[in-house]
C-alpha cells in the first residue's frame, strides 16, 4: 500500500453508476449470462466508508518487467511474437481529473489468439516466450504505458462460428473499491468488433466506441513498435462541501 | 443554452472471461516468473492484530452448479474498525493488515478462501455502527459488470439487528442471504447469482 499522504484526502461518495451505459446482467446473445445475472433488483446503497475508502497500491510492488509484455515471460535475449505495440493512455475519473496511483492490470491471448491457460483448448500454438500479462500503476499525471504483442483474435463456444476481436483485459483500482472496474480494449478498425456478442452487451453504440484504442501514429517508435492510446475512465467523487461527513468520528 | 458540466463517461465495463487467471492470479494458472507472488493472497503477517478467521464458500449459477471460474475480490476494516485506505480518515489502521483479498475459486471444487480477521464495526453515514461486515466483489465469465454484496456473521446478531444498510432490506426473507454462518474460526458464506435463494447484490 502507497504513502499518498501529500494528497488531499478523498472522502467523497462516488457519482452513482449509470448501468444504461455499462451492459445489463442478462444478455442472452452472451449465452455464459443466462444463467449468471441474478433476477432481482440491486439494493442501492450510497457510499458508506467501506465504498468509498479501498485499497492503494505503491509502485514498489512493480517488477522491471511488468510492464513488458514481450519480454516479461520470455527467454533471456528473446522476445515474443507477434506486432510489437506500445498501448498507453491516462486514467482520469468522471470529473476528468487524472487518478494517480492506479493499478491497472492487463492480460491477453498471443499473436496467433491463444491464451497461455488450462483450460483453453485452441488449436494455435502458444509462444512460448509470452506469457500474457502485465501491470502498471498510474503516475501523478494519471498516465500508464506497457509494451506487448497485438494480439489474434480466436474462436470460443457461443454460437456456432462466433470469435472476439482482438482485445486486451483490463483491470483497474482508483481509490475507492466502488470504483473496482474489469473492462476490454479494442482495436481501431478491427471488423470483428461490431460481430461480437459480448461487445453487443454494452446497449449504446458510443460506449462501445469508448472501448476502441486509436492507433496513435504521433508515439509510434520508428523501427520498434505502434502504438495505441486507451484512456480509462473511472467514477468521479462527489464534493464533500456541504455533507454532514464523520471526519475525527 | 448553459454551461457545460465537463463529466466525462464512465468507461464500460466487460465481463472478465474464463482466463482472468492470467492477469490476476498468474502464479495460480502456472504463468510463474512473472511476479513473485499473486497480488491480494497474504492478507495478514505474524503481528496482524485481531481474531483469526478463514472465509469460504462457493458461488452458485442459476441451476445450483458451483461457478470454477470465478474471482472474488474482498474489502474490509481492521480488527478496531479502520480502514487501510488513504480515504480513511478516521485514525491509522493496522499496518499489518492490508484489508484487501483476492481469491480465484479452486478449479475442481469451485471453493474461494480467504485467510483474513473479523473486521471491527465502521460507522454507516449517519454516525450509527454497522455491523461487522466484509464487502465482496465478483467477477467471472458470463458475469458483465462485477457484483458486489457483503457477508455479515451469524454470531453478531445484536449489532446486525441494528445494521442500517441490512435494516433497508424489504423482503425479510432474503436477509439471511448475506449472513454466514461459522464457529468463530471459519465462516461460509455461499452466493447464489439467481434464483430463489438469490444473494442480494447492490448497487453501491
Amino acid at each position: 500500500m502507497s504513502d499518498m499522504s501529500n494528497r488531499k484526502p478523498e472522502t467523497g461518495a462516488f457519482f452513482p453508476r449509470d448501468r444504461s451505459w455499462h451492459p445489463p446482467a442478462y444478455t442472452p446473445g452472451y449465452k455464459t449470462s443466462v444463467l449468471r445475472s441474478p433476477q432481482k433488483a440491486l439494493l442501492s446503497l450510497d457510499g458508506t466508508l467501506s465504498e468509498i475508502t479501498g485499497p492503494v497500491f505503491g509502485h514498489s510492488i512493480l517488477g522491471e518487467l511488468d510492464n513488458d509484455l514481450i519480454h516479461n515471460f520470455a527467454r533471456a535475449g528473446e522476445s515474443a511474437i507477434g506486432e510489437r505495440i506500445i498501448v498507453h493512455g491516462r486514467v482520469l475519473d468522471e470529473r476528468a481529473r487524472p487518478v494517480p496511483g492506479a493499478l491497472l492490470e492487463f492480460w491477453q491471448a498471443n499473436a496467433g489468439g491463444r491464451y497461455r491457460h488450462k483450460k483453453e483448448s485452441y488449436l494455435a500454438p502458444l509462444d512460448p516466450n509470452f506469457g500474457g500479462c502485465g501491470r502498471a500503476i498510474t503516475g501523478e499525471d494519471g498516465t500508464y504505458a506497457f509494451r506487448t504483442v497485438k494480439p489474434g483474435p480466436y474462436p470460443w463456444p457461443n454460437g456456432v462460428n462466433d470469435w472476439r476481436p482482438a482485445h486486451i483485459h483490463f483491470s483497474v483500482f482508483g481509490h475507492g473499491f466502488a470504483q473496482r472496474l474489469i473492462t476490454q480494449m479494442y482495436f481501431e478498425g478491427d471488423p470483428m468488433i461490431w460481430k461480437c456478442p459480448i461487445i453487443a452487451t454494452i446497449p449504446d453504440r458510443a460506449a462501445i466506441e469508448q472501448l476502441i484504442a486509436p492507433l496513435d501514429w504521433g508515439n509510434t517508435i520508428p523501427m520498434d513498435a505502434r502504438a495505441y492510446k486507451f484512456d480509462i475512465v473511472l467514477r468521479g467523487r462527489r464534493s464533500t462541501l456541504f455533507e454532514n461527513r464523520l471526519e475525527g468520528n | 443554452m448553459v454551461q457545460s458540466l465537463d463529466t466525462l463517461k464512465e468507461t464500460p465495463s466487460q465481463t472478465a472471461g474464463p482466463y482472468v487467471h492470467i492477469g490476476l492470479t498468474p502464479n495460480f494458472c502456472d504463468i510463474a516468473g512473472v511476479y513473485q507472488n499473486d497480488l491480494g493472497t497474504a492478507m495478514v503477517n505474524d503481528n496482524t492484530l485481531g481474531q483469526r478467521i478463514t472465509v469460504t464458500g462457493q458461488v452458485f449459477d442459476g441451476t445450483g452448479t458451483p461457478m470454477k471460474d470465478v474471482l472474488i475480490e474482498i474489502w474490509q476494516a481492521d480488527a478496531a474498525g479502520l480502514y487501510n485506505s488513504p480515504s480513511e480518515m478516521r485514525g491509522s489502521a493496522d499496518p499489518n493488515f492490508t484489508g484487501w483479498g483476492r481469491s480465484a475459486a479452486d478449479g475442481t471444487t469451485g471453493d474461494y478462501r480467504f485467510e483474513t480477521i473479523k473486521p471491527g464495526r465502521v460507522p454507516f453515514r449517519d454516525g450509527r455502527k454497522m455491523a461487522p461486515h466484509i464487502s465482496f466483489w465478483i467477477v467471472a465469465r458470463g458475469i458483465n459488470l462485477g457484483l458486489n454484496t457483503r457477508m455479515y456473521f451469524a454470531d453478531e446478531t445484536a449489532a446486525n439487528a441494528e445494521d442500517p444498510v441490512l435494516a433497508r432490506i424489504e423482503h425479510r426473507i432474503r436477509v439471511p442471504t448475506l449472513i454466514a454462518e461459522g464457529d468463530g474460526k471459519t465462516y461460509r458464506f455461499d452466493i447464489h447469482l439467481q434464483g430463489e435463494k438469490e444473494t442480494v447484490f447492490f448497487d453501491i
